[in-house]
C-alpha cells in the first residue's frame, strides 16, 4: 500500500530514494512553510540534492562554489540574523575542510546551523581516502553545543531533518550516498526524538548498538547469531550526541557483552561514546566494531564494508570469535 | 626545436590516444569516470609528460626531477593512463582501476603510484604543496620546476589564493601553473555559480606572470612553457582555455559529464569518435 509519509511524496517513493534524495525533498517541504530556511552549497548541490530546493526557491539558495570554509562562515552569518541555515557538502569536507568554521563560528556562538553531510563513511568507495569520511563523528562530537545524528535510512533521515529544525542550535546530520537499506520497513511508525535511542530488538546475551548504515547490518548479524542460539539485541543509536545514557546503562546491565557498530574509525565515534558512558556508570565489556586506525583502501562501498568487517556476516563472525 | 610541427602533430595524436585509453580503462571498471575534466586537460598533460618534463621513469624519485602536483586530483584517470604510457606504472594496473585494493582510483595516492609526487583529491591543496616543493628546490639550489594542474572551479577555494600570495612573495619563478579553464564545475557554469572573472587580472594582481592560451593547442602550450623560462622572479600561470569533455561530442561542454559512466551505445560512439581522430593524425 502506498501509504503517505507526508504530503510531499508517498511511501512507495521513499523506498526507492536514497537518504540524500529524501533530504532534498524534505528541505523543499520544510521550505514551503518555513520561509526562514536558507540553503547553502559548495558546488555539490546536485550531488547533495539540495538542488531541489535551489530549483524551487532560488532566492533562498546560495551556491558558494568550491569553497566550504566560506560557505560555513556564511551559514554562521545567516544564523546570527535569525535564519535557519542548512549547509551541505560531502562529510569529509564538512567536518575537516571547514572544521574551524564549524567549531568556532557555528558551535561556539551556538548558532542555528544545520549541517547535513552526505557521502559519509566509506560510501565514496573508489574516491579513496580524500573522500572517505571516517573521522567526522569523532571531530564534530567533540564540539560543545553540537548535536550529532546519523539516520539509519531514508525514513529516519526525514525525521531527523525535521527534528533538527525544531531544535535551536547546531546539528550535524550524517548521510550516506546510495539508496540505503530500509530499516523501518512498512512505514513502522515511531516517535523520533533526538537523543532517544530505538530498541529494535532486545537480547539477553549480546546487545549491538549501531548507527547509520550499520543498523541494517546489525539486524542481519543478530539474525545470524540468533540461529546459533545466541540472543542478540539491536539498538539503533541514531543520535551520537547527546548520547542516550539511560538506554546504554539498561542494556549494559541486561546483556553480557555490548558491541558497537559504526562505519567510522573506532577512535572517537559511537564506540567511544558508549565506552565513556559504561566506564563511568556501569563497567561492562564493550567490543567496538568499526574501521581500524588506518587510511582506508579503495574499492566499492560494499567491498569496503566487507574488508573492514562491517557486513552482517562479518559482524556475526567477530562476535562468535570472542564469545 | 621543440615546436617543430611534426612533434606538435605527434603530441596532438597522443592526447587523443590518452583519451581513448582513459575511456577504455574507465569503462572496463564501469563505475564512472571524471570524463569532463580528464578530457579538457588531455593536451596539457600530454605536452608535459611527452615533451616538457624532466622526469626519470626508471628512477621516479630522482631528486632533480620536475615535480607535478595534480591539484585537481579528480583528473586522475587520464593521469594514470599517462603514467602507465611513460612506464612509471605497470600497464596491467590499468585493468585494476577503481577496484578493491588497486593502486589507481578516482584520486591519486603518492604512496601507491610511482611517479606521483603528491596525493590529492580534496580541491585547493595542491598549490600550497607546490610552494613548499619550490621553496625546497631554491634552498637546495636545484633547478627542477614544479608544475601544478588546477581546475577553474577549484580556484574558488580560498587556500589557492593564500598559496598564490606566498608564491609571489617568495619569488617562486620555478612554479608553473596550468589552470584548466573549461568554464564548468560540478553544478554548472563557474561564472553563474561563483564568478572567477576577471581571472587573468586576479593572477596578475597577485604578482604572477600570466598567459592565456588555447589549452587544446599543443603549439601554444609548448610556447607558453618556453616563455616561462625567462626568469623574472615571478611565478607563472598559464590559463588554458579548454572545453570540458573535449573529444567526445556528447560530453563536450556538458556539465553533467563532470562525472559519469557511459551506456554501451555511448561507449561505442565515444570510442569511435576518438579512434577517428587518432586515425586522422595517422594519415
Ligand atoms: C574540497 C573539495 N570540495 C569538493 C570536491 C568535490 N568536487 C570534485 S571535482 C569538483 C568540481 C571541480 O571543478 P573544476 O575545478 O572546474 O574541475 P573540472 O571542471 O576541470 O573537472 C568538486 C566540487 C572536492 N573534490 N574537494
Amino acid at each position: 500500500m502506498a501509504e503517505k509519509v507526508n504530503q510531499a511524496w508517498t511511501f512507495a517513493d521513499v523506498a526507492r530514494l536514497s537518504d540524500r534524495e529524501i533530504y532534498g525533498k524534505t528541505l523543499v517541504s520544510l521550505g514551503t512553510t518555513n520561509k526562514n530556511i536558507v540553503v547553502l552549497g559548495s558546488d555539490l548541490m546536485y550531488s547533495n540534492r539540495t538542488s531541489d530546493f535551489l530549483e524551487k526557491f532560488p532566492e533562498r539558495a546560495f551556491n558558494f562554489g568550491v569553497a566550504e570554509q566560506n560557505m560555513m562562515g556564511a551559514a554562521a552569518g545567516f544564523a546570527t540574523c535569525g535564519k535557519i541555515a542548512f549547509v551541505s557538502t560531502f562529510a569529509a569536507f564538512a567536518s575537516m575542510r571547514a572544521c574551524e568554521q564549524v567549531r568556532t563560528d557555528i558551535c561556539y556562538p551556538n548558532l542555528n546551523v544545520k549541517i547535513v553531510a552526505t557521502h559519509s563513511g566509506l560510501t565514496m568507495g573508489s574516491g579513496g581516502t580524500t573522500h572517505h569520511a571516517t573521522e567526522d563523528l569523532a571531530i564534530v562530537r567533540s564540539f560543545a553545543n553540537m548535536t550529532v545524528i546519523v539516520p539509519a535510512d531514508a525514513i529516519e533521515t526525514e525525521k531527523a531533518v525535521r527534528a533538527a529544525v525544531e531544535q535551536e542550535g547546531p546539528v550535524y546530520i550524517r548521510l550516506g550516498r546510495a539508496a540505503e537499506r530500509l530499516v523501518f520497513q512498512n512505514g513502522y511508525p515511531y516517535d523520533f526524538k533526538i537523543g532517544r535511542a530505538i530498541t529494535l530488538k532486545s537480547g539477553k546475551d549480546v546487545t549491538l548498538i549501531a548507527t547509520g548504515l550499520e543498523v541494517y547490518e546489525s539486524i542481519i548479524a543478530s539474525d545470524i547469531l540468533g540461529k546459533k542460539g545466541i540472543d542478540v539485541g539491536v539498538i539503533n543509536m541514531h543520535t551520537i550526541k547527546p548520547i542516550d545514557q539511560e538506554t546504554i546503562i539498561n542494556v549494559a546491565q541486561s546483556s553480557k557483552l555490548l558491541v558497537t557498530v559504526e562505519e567510522h574509525t573506532v577512535i572517537g565515534g559511537l564506540g567511544s561514546a558508549v565506552c565513556e558512558v559504561v566506564s563511568e556508570k556501569c563497567p561492562v565489556r564493550v567490543l567496538r566494531i568499526g574501521i581500524p586506525d588506518v587510511y582506508t583502501v579503495i574499492g566499492s562501498p560494499e567491498e569496503l564494508k566487507d574488508r573492514y568487517g562491517l557486513t552482517g556476516v562479518k559482524i556475526a563472525e567477530k562476535i562468535l570469535n570472542i564469545l | 626545436m621543440k615546436s617543430d610541427s611534426s612533434i606538435v602533430r605527434e603530441l596532438e595524436k597522443k592526447s587523443y590516444e590518452m583519451r581513448l585509453k582513459t575511456a577504455i580503462m574507465a569503462e572496463e571498471y564501469g563505475g564512472g569516470c571524471h570524463y569532463g575534466g580528464c578530457f579538457s586537460i588531455a593536451e596539457v598533460l600530454t605536452a608535459l609528460y611527452f615533451n616538457i618534463l624532466n622526469i626519470y621513469p626508471e628512477n621516479p624519485k630522482h631528486p632533480e626531477r620536475d615535480r607535478v602536483v595534480l591539484s585537481a586530483g579528480h583528473k586522475d584517470a587520464i593521469y594514470c593512463v599517462i603514467l602507465a604510457e611513460k612506464g612509471f606504472v605497470p600497464k596491467e594496473w590499468l585493468h585494476t582501476y577503481n577496484k578493491l585494493d588497486s593502486h589507481l582510483g578516482m584520486h591519486p595516492d603518492m604512496k601507491k603510484i610511482p611517479g606521483c609526487d603528491m596525493s590529492t583529491g580534496s580541491l585547493g591543496h595542491g598549490l600550497s604543496v607546490a610552494v613548499g616543493m619550490a621553496l625546497s628546490g631554491k634552498l637546495d639550489k636545484s633547478d627542477y620546476k614544479v608544475f601544478v594542474i588546477l581546475g577553474d572551479g577549484e580556484l574558488q577555494e580560498g587556500s589557492i589564493w593564500e598559496a598564490a600570495m606566498a608564491a609571489s612573495h617568495y619569488k617562486l619563478d620555478n612554479i608553473i601553473v596550468f589552470v584548466d579553464r573549461n568554464m564548468l564545475e560540478f553544478d554548472g557554469e563557474t561564472e553563474k555559480i561563483m564568478a572567477l572573472e576577471p581571472l587573468k587580472e586576479k593572477w596578475q594582481a597577485f604578482g604572477w606572470n600570466t598567459k592565456e592560451i588555447d589549452g587544446h593547442n599543443i603549439r601554444e602550450i609548448l610556447d607558453a612553457y618556453e616563455s616561462c623560462l625567462e626568469k623574472n622572479d615571478k611565478p607563472n600561470v598559464i590559463i588554458a582555455n579548454t572545453t570540458k569533455g573535449k573529444g567526445v561530442s556528447f560530453m563536450e561542454n556538458n556539465w553533467k559529464w563532470h562525472y559519469g559512466g557511459m551506456n554501451s551505445e555511448q561507449e561505442e560512439k565515444a570510442l569511435k569518435e576518438l579512434e577517428k581522430k587518432i586515425n586522422e593524425y595517422s594519415m
